[in-house]
């Protein structure tokens, strides 16, 4: 039953033949670049691990528990990296997150209709500024900004705390700059989401609670927060995703640590800033591999973050499974 | 309670904005006075120091990120082609996680990798830049390309069917044609962001001369490198070079997003219907 006009048999046949052909050999090429995909990720754990593995088989997991980085003496661990970004990327979660809640409510239930979507374009361009740009800004705006204004006040106030004693910097390159920074890459992700999610609550529902007599805010509270909880929660990972793995910007703002502060004001690494930040300097195949072991141990959060947050994302909705990103 | 929430949400969005206009407005102030013709057509000194041009960097990033864009586009409209129109949902949901979590790495892992795999015995070269972005814009355009294909109408693909005609054909002669404006949008998008990206090119493309190079096959210039490697410097001159810098850059991802953005209004609304 083939639909082609044809005055003869035999073009049926082969263009039928054809036909077959070609989807066979479509479908085959569309499945090898979705096959490609799963390739590449597995190369880059191999290839990460292989590059790292002078290391990995030297510290194993005593790399965790090192705090030292000497390249004089050519020993090496990653804890000192670990604790900044921990540190880093949990405090600017911590801020981000109240902040980016409360914008994705502001764009989906309280602005003006008319500025909707200008501002939530606007706060979506934050995320599309370059890193090196915001870096740039970081080192030569926001550093000199924290060291002369925000850090002697916070020092005031707060200085009874371990992270605000000690004497702020002079430019301002401390864990704290690298904080704001992180806090400004997260805030576009995690407010882009959470708009989409208060605006996918059914309008019956709010619709609903506000003719049983509910205020906006019980609202919020008791119908839009409550049903956007898991979806929140896949954006907070997704938003601490981005925060580890930032290396450009973080590197030109932290300062570089070669030692343990308790101090936010004082200068820190991260894994990816250290790795960034050392691109060139390794000097011995040891200090080089341990480099590519923190890129290795990188990789594995960002595996497991994303992994994580795709999880929740697909059983809270399929539908939005991956837009996230 | 109420006013309390309001004026939170508000102030919470004006910050964000208020960042934003922030670094905007300085990148603009900063980098326009030693912007010029001059600047975008010459190369930088040839014993460094300011007064020079991003020339150079300017033709590397193009090549480069042209490079990226011209292995990730076939492939990953390829993907987006093969999870649409082809997979079963059981194998459809795993390639799916698959190409979310590459989106989701941090790039700096893929300029290592990228590193292990073609510099490590031979060089950096613009080559191994390219395919390090063309990793970070695969997951971009695969997602973007799947969502507009899933807007083609059902009712296209049926009328194919029922002409007979064979898949290959109805994708190749009808769906994707369709799909082709949202397509250009989601690429353009991969552009933008490709074209800041620093991480990959640390370990593939960061060790380059002052002169213009279009040989692939060698480290190239580019301006996020270029950006970076600046910022570091104690050297005011070349602070000053590195806002003009990203000025530059700044103003074209800017640019490219809101086009995009734009077409992809109005391909939403074409397809919409």
């Amino acid at each position: 039953m083939s639909a082609v006009p044809t005055t003869t048999p035999v073009p049926i046949s082969r263009r039928r033949l054809i036909d077959r052909l070609g989807d066979i050999a479509f479908h085959g090429l569309t499945l090898a670049a979705a096959l490609l995909c799963i390739v590449v990720v597995g190369a880059i754990v191999w290839k990460v691990f292989d590059l790292g593995w002078l290391s990995i088989s030297r510290y194993r997991f005593d790399f965790f528990t090192t705090t030292v980085w000497d390249p004089v003496k050519n020993h090496y661990g990653a804890l000192l990296f670990l604790y900044g970004t921990a540190v880093s990327s949990f405090v600017a979660l911590l801020i981000a997150t109240p902040l980016s809640i409360a914008i994705g409510l502001y764009l989906s239930e309280l602005a003006p209709r008319g500025v909707r979507g200008l501002i939530a374009s606007l706060v979506e361009m934050l995320a599309a500024i370059p890193s090196v740009v915001l870096g740039l800004w970081g080192i030569l705006v926001l550093g000199p900004f924290m060291a002369s204004h925000v850090d002697p006040w916070l020092q005031d106030a707060l200085g009874f705390l371990p992270m605000f004693s000690g004497q702020p910097g002079q430019n301002g390159l401390s864990l704290l700059t690298a904080i704001v920074i992180l806090t400004i890459m997260v805030v576009p992700i995690i407010s882009s989401i959470s708009r989409e999610l208060f605006l996918s609550v059914p309008n019956e529902l709010e619709e609903g609670a506000l003719a049983l007599g509910a205020t906006r805010w019980e609202m919020v509270r008791g119908v839009i927060l409550p049903s956007a909880r898991s979806g929140i929660a896949a954006a907070m990972i997704l938003g601490l995703g981005r925060a580890l793995g930032e290396a450009i910007a973080v590197t030109q703002v932290i300062g570089g640590a070669t030692a343990f502060h308790a101090s936010w004001f004082a200068p820190a690494d991260t894994l990816a800033s250290k790795v960034a930040g050392n691109y060139q300097s390794a000097s011995t195949r040891l200090e080089a591999s341990s480099l590519i072991y923190l890129a290795a141990i990188l990789l594995v959060i960002g595996l497991l973050v994303n992994i994580v947050a795709q999880v929740i994302v697909r059983r809270f909705d399929p539908a939005r499974a991956g837009r996230a990103t | 309670m109420n006013r309390i929430m309001e004026s939170v949400g508000t102030l919470a969005a004006l910050v964000a904005v208020g960042v934003l206009v922030i670094v905007i407005v300085s990148v603009a102030r900063k980098g326009a006075p030693s912007l010029s013709w001059h600047f975008l057509t010459s190369k930088p000194n040839l014993f460094g120091g300011a007064g020079g041009g991003i020339s150079n960097a300017i033709v590397g990033t193009a090549i480069i990120v042209g490079l990226a864009t011209a292995i990730a586009l076939p492939l990953g409209v390829l993907i987006a082609i093969y999870l649409t129109e082809f997979a079963p949902k059981r194998i459809a949901a795993p390639i799916q996680v698959v190409v979310d979590v590459l989106a989701g790495l941090p790039t700096i892992v893929l300029g290592v990798f990228i590193y292990g795999l073609l510099v490590v015995g031979h060089q950096q070269s613009g080559l191994a830049g390219s395919v390090a972005l063309s990793i970070v814009m695969l997951p971009l355009i695969a997602r973007a390309a799947q969502e507009v294909l899933l807007l083609v109408p059902t009712a296209l693909r049926e009328g194919c069917l029922a002409l007979g005609v064979s898949r290959w054909r109805a994708v190749l002669g009808v769906i994707l044609p369709t799909a082709f404006g949202g397509i250009v949008t989601g690429t353009v998008l991969a552009i933008a962001r490709a074209a800041g990206e620093t991480a990959p090119l640390l370990f593939t493309s960061s060790i380059f001369s002052n002169a213009i190079s279009t040989d692939i096959t060698h480290s190239m210039p580019n301006i996020p490198v270029l950006i970076f490697i600046y910022s570091e410097q104690p050297d005011a001159a070349l602070h000053q070079d590195a806002w003009a810098a990203a000025l530059v850059l700044i103003a074209f991802v800017l640019i490219a997003s809101l086009a995009a953005k734009a077409l992809l209004a109005r391909s939403r609304r074409t397809l919409g219907q």
